[in-house]
C-alpha cells in the first residue's frame, strides 16, 4: 500500500512519518507538496505535524486553502483514508473534515511529554489492530491541542462514538490530572461519522521503535496497513 | 585629513580614539560615515575578538577527527561512515537581558543558520542558561524559556539538553548560550567562501529592515541605564522563514553551481560579505539598491549594519544561477543578486550609482587590532575556607539531601524542557534529564552524545581549576552515556576585560582549558566569546560554558543515568576526598561560598573515562551517572529517581581522614555511580585493576527508598517531591 505524506512550508513531522512508513513499516511512500493537486494514487494521506505556513493567523487556517487540500477533501469525500496528526488534526478541523477546534493548551504553555491514551473505538481502519480499552503510550508536542467544540457537537460526537482516543492514566482511567492540555472530554483524537478521517494530537510516528521510547504508535500504522491489505499484522 | 572624531560619534560605533587613528592610517584617509560604521562593527569585541584573541590561540584546535576547526561558520568533526557532525555554541546575552523572548529566540535562530550554512541539517539544540535567583528574575527566565521554545519548536529542531542555573551575579545580566548540532555527509560540506571573480552574491531569505543595527557593538559594551534605549538593537525572529531557508539550503547541497554559503549574523551584510571574501582571498562589490528592503528610506549605513534575521549569502557560479533559483522559488523565498566577487581585495559598496564605501577586506577582518592588557589576581585571602571550623558531620544527612535535591540548580528541570519539542526528527535516543543527550544518525548505528556544562562558582573561586572542571564534567557526562568525548565548542562569558581581575580570569581560564583539552585529547573546534557582562560595574562569575560532543559507534550500547534492574549492584567509580570547597553543601548548610574547588587529576580523570567506556563497550553496565554538584548522595538519589527504583546500601566504610559530610556531599572529580548485574562484577574488577581505577560497592538496587542501613532511609516519594517539586510549587514556581 502507498502512504502519501503532505508537506506544507513549516511542516516538520513529514520526515518522521516518512521514516516510519518506509523504514519501519515497509510501505510505499510519496511526499505530496502543498502546491500540487495530484495525490499520486496514495491509499492513505497523512497530514503531519508542524507549523504549516508558520501557523500564522491560526493553526491550520492557511493550510486549508492550499491546492493539495482541495484534493484531500475530495479524496476524503470518496472514502479515502485521511490521517491528521498534531498540526494535521488542526488542519482537518479548519477544513471542516472534522468538527470542533484546537485551542491554546489550558496550561498556556507548549507541552512535549509522554501521555497515555485509552482506545475508545477499535472499529476504524486506523485502530483495527487495537483493542477497546487498550492503553497506548504516545508523546504529545503542541501548544494548541486543547480540543474544543460546542455542547451540541460534543454530544453528537459521543453519541455516534466518534471519540477514538482520550488522555488517561497509565491504568486507563480518564481523569483530569491525565489531561495535558484541557481538552473537553479529555479528547485526544476523533474520527468523522464515516470513519475514514482521523485527527489526533499525539504523535504515533514518534513511538514506532523501542529506541525512541516505545512502539505503541507503530500499532496504528500497522492497523492501517492490515485493514487496507487484508493481511493481519 | 583628520585623525580625531567626537567622543560621542566614536561611542556610537564602539571604537576608541586610538583605533580611529589606526583606521585613518590603514586607509590613508578618514573613513566616511558608512565605512566608519562598517569598521566599527567588525572591530567590535563581538566580531573581532580583539581582547580574547591572544588567549584563544592557546586552545588546541586540531585532532584526528577534526575536519574544520575555528574560522568557519561552525566546527566539523568526522564521526564515521562518511558522516560529519557540525556544531557551535554562541551567546545572545545582551539582547536577552533587554528583550528576553526575542533575544533568546534569535539566539537559537542565529546558531541554527551557522550550522545550516555548512550544508548540515540541524538535528539538535542545547541551551545553557543563567539567571539571577527566582522569583526576582522570573520575567527573564520566563521570556528566555518561551523564546527558545517559540523558535525551536516552530523550526522543527529538537531541544535536547542544556542547563539552567540561578546565581546572584546574573541578576541583571542573564546568560543565554545556544548550541546547535547538525549532521552532513562529509562530501557535501559547504564552505563560507566568496571566491572566483565574477561569481554572484545572492542574498536569500528575509528582507532587510532597521532591526538589530549595532547589535554587535551593543554586545561589546557594559549594560547600564541606557541599555533599555538600545531595544531597537535587538532583532526579531521569524522561525517559519528560517525553516523554509533551512529546507532550501538542504536542497542546494550537491548543486555544483553553489560556491559558498555564509550566514548573516552579527554585523549583518558587512560581516557576511567581508568574512566570505576574506576566506576566499577575494574582494566583493555589492549594490545596495538591489537589497530587498522591508522599510523605506534606509540609508546605506543602515542596510550594511542591519541585523535582520533569517538571511543567507549564497555565492553562485556566474551564469549558473538558473540552476538554483527554482529551489528558492519552490520555498517562496525572496532572492536577489546583490553583487559579485572581485579580485581587487576591496569590499566596495555602491548605492544609487555612487560608491558609498570602499575598504580593503583585510582592514575589516585581519587588521582588526589586538588588545593586550594587564591582568591582576584578586586578593588571595578572598573566600578562604577554614574547613576545621565546619562541623564534619551533618546534623541530618537525609535533611541535607532533600535540601540539595530541592535546590533550584540541582532540582529537575522537567518543567523547563517539557516546553521544548525534544523528539522531532525521530532520532532522540537519550532525552533531556540525565547526563548527556543522544541523537542517532538515522540509517546508521552511530549515536552522537551532547552536553553543555559549567559550574561558574568553581570558576569564581579559581578560574583555572573551574575551567578544568567544566571540561572534565562535560566529558564525564558524555562518557556516562557510553560515548567517547571527541570535541568542544566553547562559549566564554566574562565581565569587562578592562578590569585587571577579569582579564586575569580570562588568562587563568584559557590556560586551564588548554591543559585539560590536551590531557583529555579534546580539540576546541568552534566557539564564541562574550565579554562586558557587567551591570553597573559588577561582573558575572567567569563562565566558560563547554559544549561537548561524543560519539558511540553503536547507540544500542548507550547507557542512561537511571537505575534499570532490581538486584543489580551499585558501584562508585573513583576515590572520594575532603572536597567541599565551593560545594553546594557548604552553601545550603553553612551559608559558605568559599574554598578551593576540587583538584582535577586529569590523568586519573582520563583513566576513569577509559574504564567506563571499556565497561560500557563490553556490555557490563546497565546505568552510569556522573557525580557532580551535591556529591555522591545526590548522584545516587538522581539515579534512583530517574530509574524509579530504590537502593539499599550497607553502612559506608569510613576512614579517619575522610569527613562524613565530604563522604556524602563532597564534590571530588572523576567519579561515577554505575550499576551492573552481579555476573559483570569479576570483569568490572579486572578492568578496574587494568585501568588503575578505584571502585567501591555501594549497595543493591531495589525497594522504594534510598537507604543506608543504620543511617537513614528516605522513601522515593519524598525524594521525588523535593526533586520534581522545586519548580512546580512554592518559591520557584515557573
Amino acid at each position: 500500500m502507498r502512504f502519501g505524506v503532505v508537506v506544507f512550508p513549516g511542516t516538520w513531522s513529514d520526515r518522521d512519518c516518512g521514516w516510519v512508513v518506509e523504514h519501519v513499516l515497509g510501505a510505499e511512500l510519496e511526499y505530496l507538496w502543498h502546491k500540487d493537486r495530484d495525490l499520486r494514487d496514495c491509499d492513505c494521506i497523512i497530514l503531519p505535524g508542524g507549523f504549516s505556513y508558520g501557523d500564522h493567523l491560526r493553526c491550520g487556517a492557511i493550510a486549508r486553502f492550499s491546492p493539495v487540500m482541495e484534493s484531500v477533501v475530495d479524496f476524503a469525500a470518496h472514502g479515502g483514508l485521511v490521517w491528521g496528526i498534531c498540526n494535521g488534526f488542526q488542519i482537518l478541523c479548519e477544513t471542516g473534515l472534522l468538527p470542533g477546534a484546537l485551542i491554546r493548551n489550558d496550561v498556556c504553555e507548549f507541552r512535549c511529554e509522554w501521555t497515555n491514551l485509552v482506545v475508545e473505538k477499535d472499529d476504524t481502519l486506523f485502530t483495527s489492530g487495537l483493542g477497546r480499552r487498550d492503553v497506548l503510550r504516545v508523546p504529545i508536542s503542541h501548544g494548541e491541542g486543547n480540543y474544543f467544540a460546542d455542547p451540541a457537537t460534543l454530544s453528537r460526537l459521543e453519541q455516534h462514538g466518534q471519540v477514538v482516543f482520550r488522555y488517561c492514566r497509565p491504568d486507563g482511567l480518564v481523569v483530569p490530572e491525565a489531561n495535558p492540555n484541557g481538552s473537553l472530554h479529555s479528547i485526544a483524537g476523533i474520527v468523522n461519522r464515516a470513519g475514514n478521517v482521523l485527527g489526533m494530537m499525539p504523535h504515533p510516528e514518534r513511538c514506532a521503535e523501542p529506541e525512541l521510547g516505545g512502539t505503541d504508535g507503530l500499532r496504528l500504522f500497522q492497523s492501517v496497513m492490515s485493514s487496507f491489505t487484508g493481511v493481519p499484522v | 585629513m583628520t585623525a580625531t572624531l567626537s567622543a560621542k560619534k566614536l561611542k556610537e560605533v564602539a571604537l576608541t580614539g586610538d583605533e580611529y587613528k589606526v583606521i585613518v592610517d590603514l586607509l590613508g584617509r578618514a573613513p566616511n560615515e558608512v565605512e566608519l560604521g562598517m569598521i566599527g562593527v567588525l572591530w567590535s569585541e563581538h566580531c573581532s575578538y580583539k581582547t580574547s584573541k591572544p588567549f584563544l590561540r592557546r586552545l588546541p584546535s586540531s585532532g584526528a577527527r577534526v575536519i574544520q576547526g575555528p574560522g568557519e561558520n561552525a566546527g566539523v568533526i568526522d564521526v564515521g561512515e562518511g558522516w560529519a557532525v557540525v556544531f557551535k555554541i554562541e551567546s545572545h546575552n545582551h539582547p536577552s537581558a533587554i528583550e528576553p523572548y526575542e533575544g533568546a529566540a534569535t539566539g537559537v535562530g542565529g546558531i541554527l543558520r551557522d550550522v545550516a550554512a555548512m550544508g548540515a541539517r540541524p538535528v539538535a539544540i542545547l541551551d545553557s542558561l543563567r539567571f539571577g535567583p527566582l522569583p526576582a528574575s522570573r520575567h527573564l527566565f520566563e521570556g528566555v524559556v518561551s523564546g527558545i521554545g517559540g523558535y525551536g519548536n516552530c523550526v522543527g529542531v529538537p531541544t535536547v539538553g542544556g542547563e539552567v542555573y540561578f546565581e546572584d551575579c546574573y541578576a541583571d545580566n542573564p546568560l543565554v548560550n545556544a548550541m546547535c548540532v547538525g549532521i552532513v555527509r562529509i562530501d557535501q560540506l559547504q564552505h563560507a567562501r566568496a571566491e572566483g571573480p565574477g561569481n554572484l552574491l545572492l542574498l536569500v531569505g528575509a528582507d532587510t529592515g532597521r532591526d538589530g543595527i549595532h547589535g554587535a557593538s551593543f554586545a561589546s559594551l557594559e549594560l547600564d541605564d541606557s541599555s533599555e534605549e538600545r531595544r531597537p538593537a535587538v532583532q526579531v525572529g521569524n522561525p517559519f522563514l528560517e525553516k523554509c531557508l533551512i529546507e532550501a539550503l538542504q536542497e542546494l547541497i550537491g548543486q555544483p553551481a553553489v560556491v559558498g554559503i555564509q550566514d548573516l549574523g552579527a554585523a549583518g551584510l558587512t560581516s557576511a560579505v567581508a568574512e566570505a571574501a576574506s576566506r576566499g582571498g577575494s574582494g566583493a562589490l555589492i549594490d545596495l539598491d538591489r537589497v530587498p528592503r522591508r522599510e523605506l528610506g534606509m540609508s546605506p549605513y543602515e542596510v550594511m549594519l542591519s541585523e535582520s534575521q533569517e538571511r543567507m549569502l549564497v555565492v553562485v557560479e556566474r551564469g549558473r544561477q538558473a540552476e538554483i533559483l527554482p529551489v528558492f522559488e519552490k520555498w517562496d523565498l525572496h532572492v536577489a543578486v546583490i553583487g559579485e566577487v572581485t579580485e581587487d581585495g576591496h569590499l566596495t559598496v555602491e548605492a544609487e550609482g555612487r560608491v558609498a564605501a570602499r575598504i580593503p577586506v583585510e582592514v575589516l577582518t585581519d587588521k582588526a587590532p589586538t588588545r593586550i592588557l594587564q591582568g591582576r589576581a584578586p586578593d588571595a585571602a578572598r573566600r578562604r575556607l577554614d574547613l576545621d571550623a565546619v562541623p564534619p558531620v551533618p546534623e541530618s544527612i537525609a535533611g541535607s539531601l532533600l535540601k540539595l535535591l530541592g535546590h533550584p540548580n540541582i532540582a529537575s528541570k522537567r518543567s523547563v524542557f517539557r516546553r521544548y519539542d525534544q523528539q522531532v526528527g525521530n532520532a532522540t535516543v537519550i532525552r533531556p534529564g540525565g547526563d548527556a543527550a543522544m541523537i542517532r544518525i538515522n540509517g546508521t548505528s552511530i549515536g552522537i552524545a551532547m552536553t553543555t556544562d559549567c559550574n561558574s562558582r568553581y570558576c569564581e573561586l579559581d578560574p583555572y581549576l573551574g575551567a578544568q572542571i567544566a571540561i572534565a564534567e562535560a566529558a564525564r557526562n558524555i562518557v556516562a552515556t557510553g560515548a567517547r568525548p571527541v570535541a568542544i565548542s566553547d562559549c566564554l562569558n566574562f565581565g569587562n576585560p578592562d578590569k585587571p581581575e577579569v582579564y586575569w580570569q580570562l588568562e587563568e581560564t584559557t590556560s586551564g582549558m588548554a591543559n585539560a583539552c590536551r590531557a583529555l585529547d579534546l580539540p576546541i573546534v568552534s566557539g564564541n566569546v562574550s565579554l562586558y557582562n557587567d551591570t553597573d560595574g559588577r561582573s558575572i562569575h567567569p563562565t566558560p560554558v563547554i559544549g561537548m560532543i561524543g560519539v558511540i559507534d553503536d547507540y544500542h550500547k548507550r547507557l542512561e543515568a537511571g537505575f534499570a534492574v532490581d538486584g543489580d549492584f551499585v558501584l562508585m567509580v573513583g576515590a572520594s576526598g575532603n572536597d567541599l570547597g565551593g560545594s553546594r553543601y557548604l552553601e545550603i548548610e553553612h551559608d559558605l561560598f568559599a574554598g578551593r574547588p576540587p583538584e582535577v587529576d586529569l590523568l586519573g580523570e582520563r583513566a576513569a573515562h577509559e574504564y567506563l567506556l571499556a565497561a560500557a563497550a563490553g556490555g557490563h553496565l546497565r546505568s552510569a551517572h556522573d557525580v557532580s554538584e551535591g556529591g555522591m548522595l545526590v548522584a545516587l538519589a538522581e539515579a534512583c529517581l530517574i530509574g524509579e527504583r530504590g537502593v539499599r546500601c550497607p553502612p559506608l566504610a569510613t576512614s579517619a581522614d575522610l569527613r562524613t559530610d565530604a563522604l556524602y556531599f563532597g564534590e571530588t572529580q572523576g567519579r561515577f555511580v554505575i550499576s551492573a548485574p552481579s555476573r559483570s562484577m569479576p570483569e568490572l574488577q579486572n578492568l578496574a585493576r587494568r585501568h588503575r581505577v578505584e571502585i567501591q560497592l555501594l549497595g543493591l538496587i531495589g525497594g522504594d527508598a534510598l537507604e543506608f542501613e543504620g543511617e537513614f532511609s528516605i522513601p522515593l516519594v519524598e525524594l521525588a517531591a523535593a526533586y520534581y517539586g522545586a519548580f512546580e510549587q512554592g518559591g520557584v514556581q515557573t
